[in-house]
């Protein structure tokens, strides 16, 4: 992967919830035209790295430093969504021209705008629709077209694929493909081995710390997801991609589920 | 028949009351879009009756009420959003504590100095007597100064309150933001207080706002909607209230529960999806605070 220019850089970050350390010694650069995922197991940090990356988290010790002016836009995870709450995917959208307006109208050249992202979006016939109208990858292209709005440098995405289907998955890393050819940097968060992060060029494996970072091939490694997830994977090579399997083996007092012969499952 | 409708236009303390109902109907209304939307009903509860503290206070003191119940308010109000905001106990209990605590306050210093001053019933049920002149250019002018607050702060408003962590990361001062939300709701509900009562404010700010949201999905229109519902409720219930001789508060909030089981009624499944899940708010989802 080129290098480009930095936009954050994170030395020795220790972030925490009170007294417990939630992220320690964390070493990370994110630069210009970046493109990677933060893979680790519930609780090992990642929306946290996200939201210091954001900046609503404050590291406790460590230095964190951004670009001057940086513009850094971010897509929560669908389940921090109030999908009830009463507003349309224009009025969502406007949302990013928040800060230093004073009227509660939309302007003529912001219709435009959030018209333009829409159309590049493809949900340029949904403006007037309510979000929770819409299809799992259509609620995601709403809150990527309102950070896009912001017109950021670094895009932040927690969870993009979290609980949606195969089709929207595709839709949902094909539209980050292109975004990131048009040369926006993208770090995200995902629990998806092989279907997400598999595809990525770089990979952060987190743990509290972070246990390796590379190219899926360089960190998707046995070892290093045994230190990441406390469980053994197995790690195939399926068209030039790594596809990692949970050899999961029960202990001695645990009675696994078996397929019969006959079809379906029933205790041993 | 349209001469006995018209008969409490005919007297001054009523045609006070009308106006001060309308406009605080109308004044609720607004302000409950956010309380409704924010998850914050049972501060909006719990304010109001930490008001009645104050209100017991500065009757006794014989200091002015709405300079007395108002500093009482803005401070609960204040002292609520603080603890809303640092999450280190439960929201929920710690509103518990400091407005029950005021209502219990206020109730006490009644109890032990008589009810000097103020009325005890019309502070907790509302009444539209000894509305005064400048009681109504109070409402009015309070409204009015709220419906600026909406119009200027629509945008961060809004941002804030459907999802407060993208909005502080944009730039917006949510803190601040929500320390004016709290502040106009002490302001409302010390508006109001006189015509509806303490123990049925609450209702007034989290009807009409429900209804508005079963009849739209657009954020803008709800606010309209919610006001206008807001308004038409108070004056349908101030004349009704006098009609039927019953306090003005209960018949007001009465009225309001009346179209809302027609709203209900009309948009059945569609409007019960809509109001669904409406207490489920960003800020009820583990939400990391930064470290001191």
């Amino acid at each position: 992967m080129a290098v480009g220019a930095e936009l954050v850089r994170l030395e020795h970050v220790t972030c925490a919830y009170g007294a417990a350390p939630v992220l320690v010694d964390v070493d990370l650069t994110i630069t210009d035209r970046q493109f990677s995922g933060i893979v680790g197991p519930s609780g090992s940090g990642k929306t946290t790295l996200l939201r210091t990356l954001l900046g609503t988290v404050r590291p406790v010790s460590g230095s964190l430093q951004r670009r001057p002016g940086l513009q850094v836009g971010y897509v929560p995870q669908v389940e921090a969504v109030n999908w009830s709450f009463p507003v349309t995917v224009g009025e969502c959208v406007l949302m990013a021209r928040t800060r230093g307006r004073i009227l509660p109208w939309r302007s003529k050249a912001e219709q435009g705008e959030v018209g333009d992202i829409l159309d590049r979006l493809g949900i340029g016939d949904l403006a007037g629709r309510h979000i929770r109208e819409l299809s799992g990858g259509q609620q995601q292209r709403v809150f990527i077209a309102r950070a896009l709005l912001g017109r950021p440098q670094l895009l932040l995405m927690d969870e993009p694929t979290s609980g949606v289907d195969v089709r929207t998955r595709h839709e949902v890393i094909h539209l980050l493909e292109d975004l990131h050819r048009d040369g926006l940097a993208i770090v995200l968060t995902t629990h998806d081995l092989n279907g997400m992060a598999a595809h990525l060029p770089h990979l952060v494996c987190l743990n509290t710390e972070v246990i390796g970072q590379g190219s899926p091939r360089q960190v998707l490694t046995p070892e290093v997801l045994e230190r990441t997830y406390g469980a053994r994977m197995e790690v195939l090579e399926h068209a030039g991609m790594p596809i990692v399997l949970d050899t999961y083996t029960s202990s001695d007092n645990v009675v696994p589920l078996r397929r019969q012969a006959g079809g379906g499952t029933a205790g041993a | 028949m349209i001469d006995e409708l018209l008969r409490p236009f005919d007297f001054e303390f009523f045609r006070n009351g009308l106006i001060v109902a309308t406009f605080a109907g109308a004044l609720c209304g607004m302000v409950g879009v956010y309380v409704v939307l924010k998850g914050m009903s049972y501060i909006g509860h719990g304010l109001s009756h930490a008001i009645f503290g104050g209100f017991a206070a500065s009757a006794l003191l014989g200091v002015n009420f709405a300079l007395g119940a108002g500093a009482w308010g803005v401070a609960s109000a204040l002292m609520i959003n603080g603890v809303t905001r640092r999450r280190v106990i439960g929201a929920d209990a710690a509103i518990g504590v400091i407005t029950t605590a005021s209502f219990a306050l206020g109730l006490a210093l009644f109890a032990l100095f008589g009810r000097r001053g103020g009325s005890f019933d019309a502070a907790l049920f509302g009444s539209i007597l000894g509305v005064s002149r400048s009681d109504v250019w109070a409402t009015i002018a309070i409204t009015a100064l709220v419906a600026l607050v909406v119009f200027f702060g629509y945008r961060q408003l809004l941002f804030t309150t459907f999802d407060p962590e993208v909005a502080e990361a944009s730039g917006v001062r949510t803190a601040r933001v929500d320390a004016v939300l709290m502040l106009v709701l002490a302001t409302s509900i010390l508006a109001t207080m006189q015509v509806l009562g303490v123990t049925l404010i609450a209702a007034t700010l989290v009807i009409p706002a429900t209804v508005a949201r079963m009849l739209t999905n657009s954020f803008s229109r709800m606010l309209w909607l919610a006001t206008g519902i807001g308004a038409v409720t108070g004056f349908v219930g101030m004349n009704v209230s006098y009609h039927l001789d019953v306090q003005s508060g209960p018949t007001i909030v009465l009225v309001g529960a009346c179209l809302f089981a027609a709203v209900f009624a009309a948009t059945g499944t569609r409007g019960l999806r809509r109001t669904a899940g409406l207490d489920k708010h960003p800020g009820d989802a583990p939400h990391p605070v930064p470290a001191p």
